[in-house]
């Protein structure tokens, strides 16, 4: 597999100081359905630091969320890892019995996710649910329940002590999303998910809710992995970036790297798509025209080939590896190889 | 004359019932949107901006005569905001609205084509498939999309198929809630760009609303800013997001964390968030959240302060 | 969850296509359709089927067992097993589809009044529901059959009102969260007025999953109706049920099982196939419920 060595050659050509906590290698999903297997994620690997947000951004239907739920075994009942292993200390969490997830999630990962109402039990108070997760710890019920003021306190909730009496549909959406990162972070895990846990809140709270990640990462020390579509948001909060496009990732790197000069054609496409960062008024916004490839019958080459403004026949024939760009940043694009990279 | 005047629009929702209300001795209702005034010329496009809670929707809803209000509609000079059903029935073919949910808004059971020609039907006009053809090409849809249903359409297909339905008529004016709600950056560029291509053909005036402030800078040449109900403020597009007046427009302004690294700083945070309606705060009722808020803020409401086209309701302007 | 979202669409098949395939590729579904369609064929076809009049009586010796003369054996009055369980099969299908199909439509008005109609009428009409389905069907039928005497119609009334508030409470549930749709509100904004909003959006929204929640309750209608035979308070002699076959072959179990097998094995029969046939068109239809394959 020349791909994977290119990977590891290539990681150990910018002599990385980051310690991974988790090795994603090779990973492929698969989603049966009546009209034959989809091929939602193909070989990805990708390193999740130690200490640092890794943001996977792309748009609907890229399988950020398919990669996201499989590194805590949460994929549909429809979906099959069939290659590439995940690696979380001895741990491989591709090939993982249920008991063993089951110790695992909730200790050493946690998620939390888009609706925090869908994730939080409607009939038991957020004190109640807030003692349940602690079920693993030999300590009293006084004691769970200082843990659960303190962290209801450290998500900024006022006056926690009263809230922990609360039924979830008492609070806001963002005070619930607050409750909901609460919970994941008492358990202490190595490792949150976070899956677009900002995309249903108004945009004065999606400000609030990154601000109060990216802090609480900061003092717990853990890795998180922030899931979006929203590039401005990943930009703002993450340290490295994974911009996924049909199943792949295209394009990964620093944030500082990838949103100042972005190598992959799909990645620049992208960031000149977002309204927001348009500073002109304009009556014509870009857009990226056409659609999706059929991830049932994926086609030979370059995955973004059909909306490439910059394809050319090598890009039909064959899939372009990883090409290292400056530092860390990599592409998964024939024009870094050739040396005719257009930031 | 405007094609829509709205002169102190209220709409109060209920909190109790009669005789609750009278053995408490409180008021049964409170004002969800209160004292909203704006007008819309033809061919121009007016933003209403502001968070959920902030009766945007409300607005909408009762501009078309799905939500009882008090207050002044008046729409090409005539009072529409007591129009009887047959007055409506009429008025509905110059009104239109695309919804927020763009498959939800789509009746599940019928096809495509059927649904964009829905309009046709109901105001008794004959349709054909030429029908569906022509106005499923109109905003760049495959003519085949027509014999399938709602569910089979991505996000993007459906919300131009609500476009298309919301032009069947050749409406006067367009109702856009929002109009990018739900779509990929890619995708929403598309819906705008249609939106402003069509208005510039037909000349139809759009009332888009959003929570997003920083979306309606390309689409609209006016926008007014809501919170709790009320405008705070209001004026020129390009005069709003060169200075923003009101410490709240700043704020939604810097709310749209940018994908450019140099430019992460130096914003208006807000803290808390936006109290219910029939808890109003006294004095200005955004001085719990304001970042400049001073201590008399807590005490006086502000009034409005305009000069032509631009207001603002803040005592103490940035 | 939008991870297992398609990424294509194809044109999807016809709600027919789609039933017929999805029966195919489900075991019970198939066994059930087929049960469904023998049974219906059955008791269509039965004078053309049997050449024995299920009510002459000595048309064989008594109480015989199966035979290549009486397929199921004869009863104490020597009629004709077989031609008397298709009989009973013509009556369990009439009762089960007059009284359905009665309480399906009075349940459809009463469901969409409470629903959509002012808060006081929904109130009354949820009283009236809770208070008819507070007897238990088999007390409210003898009831019933005191009143107005025993026949295949007290059958059908009985069932039929029984079954009402169920109907009705399931319409008014959706109908009430159908008000607020989105959908429903674009029309009212293009100017549809109530009958359109009605029949061309709620009604379909609203009719698969009550066709599907009938198709299970059919079983339980036929043997309410066997069970008031049974006592002798439904179909009147000598018309034929699968409750008058077991109630007659009750007496004379210790002589001969034949009748009591020959009346309680349809509606075992009845009771899988549509069952069998009302889950796997609630898993077609339903796709939360749908199973990964």
């Amino acid at each position: 597999m020349s791909e994977q060595k290119l990977m590891h050659s290539s990681n150990a050509m910018r002599g990385d100081d980051h310690v991974p906590l988790m090795l994603i290698e090779e990973l492929s999903v698969d989603f049966s359905t009546a009209r034959g297997p989809i091929h939602a994620l193909r070989h990805i690997s990708l390193e999740v630091a130690a200490g640092r947000i890794l943001g996977l951004v792309g748009e609907s239907g890229c399988g950020k969320s398919s990669l996201a739920y499989s590194l805590i075994g949460l994929l549909a009942g429809n979906a099959r890892i069939t290659h590439g292993v995940i690696r979380l200390g001895d741990d491989d969490l591709a090939h993982l019995s249920a008991a063993r997830w089951r110790e695992l999630r909730g200790k050493r990962i946690a998620m939390i996710f888009q609706d925090p109402m869908t994730s939080l039990n409607p009939v038991r108070t957020i004190g109640q649910q807030m003692m349940d997760i602690q079920y693993r710890e030999r300590i009293t019920r006084a004691e769970k329940r200082k843990f659960a003021v303190d962290f209801l306190a450290q998500v900024r909730i006022p006056d926690p002590e009263a809230r922990l009496d609360s039924y979830p549909h008492e609070l806001s959406g963002g005070m619930r999303q607050r409750v909901c990162i609460a919970m994941a972070l008492l358990t202490r895990p190595d490792l949150l998910i976070a899956d677009e846990p900002t995309t249903a809140l108004d945009a004065t709270l999606e400000v609030q809710i990154i601000h109060l990640l990216r802090e609480l990462q900061q003092k717990f020390g853990c890795s998180v992995i922030f899931v979006s579509h929203h590039l401005g948001t990943v930009a703002e909060l993450c340290d490295d970036v994974a911009v996924m496009y049909a199943g792949e990732v295209v394009e990964q790197g620093s944030v500082d790297e990838i949103f100042r000069q972005p190598a992959h054609p799909y990645t620049q496409a992208l960031l000149e798509c977002d309204p927001g960062s348009i500073r002109e008024a304009t009556r014509i916004l870009p857009t990226i025209p056409g659609g999706l490839p059929d991830l049932r019958q994926v086609p030979t080459g370059c995955i973004f080939q059909d909306r490439c403004p910059q394809v050319f026949e090598r890009c039909r024939r064959e899939h372009p590896g990883f090409h290292l760009g400056e530092r860390t940043q990599m592409a998964r694009c024939h024009l870094i190889e050739q040396g005719e990279m257009t930031p | 004359m405007s094609l829509l005047e709205v002169d102190h629009l209220e709409v109060r929702y209920r909190r109790l019932g009669r005789v609750k209300a009278a053995l408490r001795r409180e008021e049964a209702t409170f004002p969800a949107v209160a004292d909203v005034s704006f007008a819309l010329e033809a061919g121009r496009t007016l933003g209403l901006v502001g968070e959920s809670g902030s009766g945007k929707s409300t607005v909408a809803k009762s501009l078309i005569g799905l939500q009882p209000a008090s207050g002044s509609i008046r729409y090409g000079g005539r009072e529409i905001g007591s129009a009887s059903q047959s007055e409506w029935q009429r008025l509905r073919r110059e009104i239109s609205m695309m919804w927020q949910d763009p498959v939800g808004s789509l009746s599940p059971r019928l096809s495509i084509a059927s649904l964009v020609t829905e309009p046709l039907k109901i105001q008794g006009h004959k349709r054909s498939s030429d029908d569906a053809d022509r106005l499923l090409s109109m905003v760049g849809l495959s003519t085949d999309l027509g014999s399938r249903y709602p569910h089979q359409l991505s996000g993007g297909q459906a919300r131009r198929v609500g476009v298309a339905r919301a032009l069947a008529l050749d409406p006067k004016l367009l109702i856009a809630d929002e109009p990018t709600a739900g779509l990929d950056m890619s995708v929403q560029g598309e819906i705008l760009n249609l939106l402003n291509e069509i208005q510039s053909r037909t000349g139809v005036a759009i009332l888009v609303i959003t929570h997003n402030l920083n979306l309606v800078r390309h689409v609209t040449d006016e926008v007014a800013v809501m919170y709790l109900g009320r405008f705070v403020e209001q004026g020129l597009t390009d005069a709003i997001f060169r200075h923003p007046r009101h410490p709240y427009t700043e704020a939604l302004l810097s709310a749209n964390p940018s994908p450019n690294p140099d430019e992460r700083h130096g914003r208006t945070e807000l803290s808390g968030e936006m109290p219910s309606p029939f808890w109003r705060p006294a004095g200005c009722e955004f001085h719990g959240r304001c970042p400049h808020a001073r201590p008399d803020c807590a005490d006086i409401v502000p009034g409005w302060t305009g000069e032509g086209e631009r207001g603002y309701a803040c005592r103490y302007p940035l | 969850m939008s991870q297992a979202q398609a990424t294509v669409s194809l044109p999807e098949p016809t709600v027919i296509s789609r039933i017929l395939r999805g029966l195919a590729g489900n075991r019970t579904g198939t066994i059930g359709f087929v049960l469904v369609v023998l049974i219906l064929a059955a008791a269509i076809f039965a004078p053309w089927i049997s050449q024995y009049d299920p009510a002459a009586i000595m048309t064989g010796p008594r109480m015989a067992p199966p035979s290549s003369d009486h397929w199921l054996g004869t009863d104490n009055l020597g009629r004709d097993l077989f031609s008397r369980v298709l009989a009973g099969g013509r009556v369990a299908m009439l009762v089960a589809g007059a009284s359905l199909g009665a309480a399906l439509s009075l349940g459809l008005v009463l469901g969409l009044v409470a629903g959509l109609g002012p808060r006081w009428l929904d109130n009354l009409l949820l009283l009236l529901f809770d208070a008819l389905r507070s007897f238990p069907t088999i007390v409210f039928g003898l009831a019933v059959v005191t009143l107005v005497g025993p026949s295949l119609f007290t059958v059908i009334l009985v069932v039929a009102i029984t079954s009402v508030p169920i109907y009705a409470r399931i319409i008014r549930t959706q109908a009430q969260s159908l008000r607020n749709a989105e959908f429903v509100m674009a029309e009212r904004a293009m100017g549809a007025g109530l009958p359109r909003i009605l029949f061309v959006h709620v009604l379909p929204n609203v009719l698969g999953p009550l066709l599907i929640l009938a198709s299970m309750d059919v079983p339980l209608v036929i043997a309410t109706e066997a069970g008031l035979s049974f006592l002798g308070m439904g179909v009147r002699p000598p018309t034929s049920s699968w409750g008058v076959i077991l109630n007659d072959g009750y007496n004379f179990i210790r002589n001969s099982p034949w009748p009591v097998i020959a009346g309680s094995v349809p509606i075992v029969l009845v009771t899988l196939g549509f069952t069998f046939l009302g889950e796997a068109l609630r898993d077609i239809f339903d796709p939360r419920l749908q199973k990964a394959n």
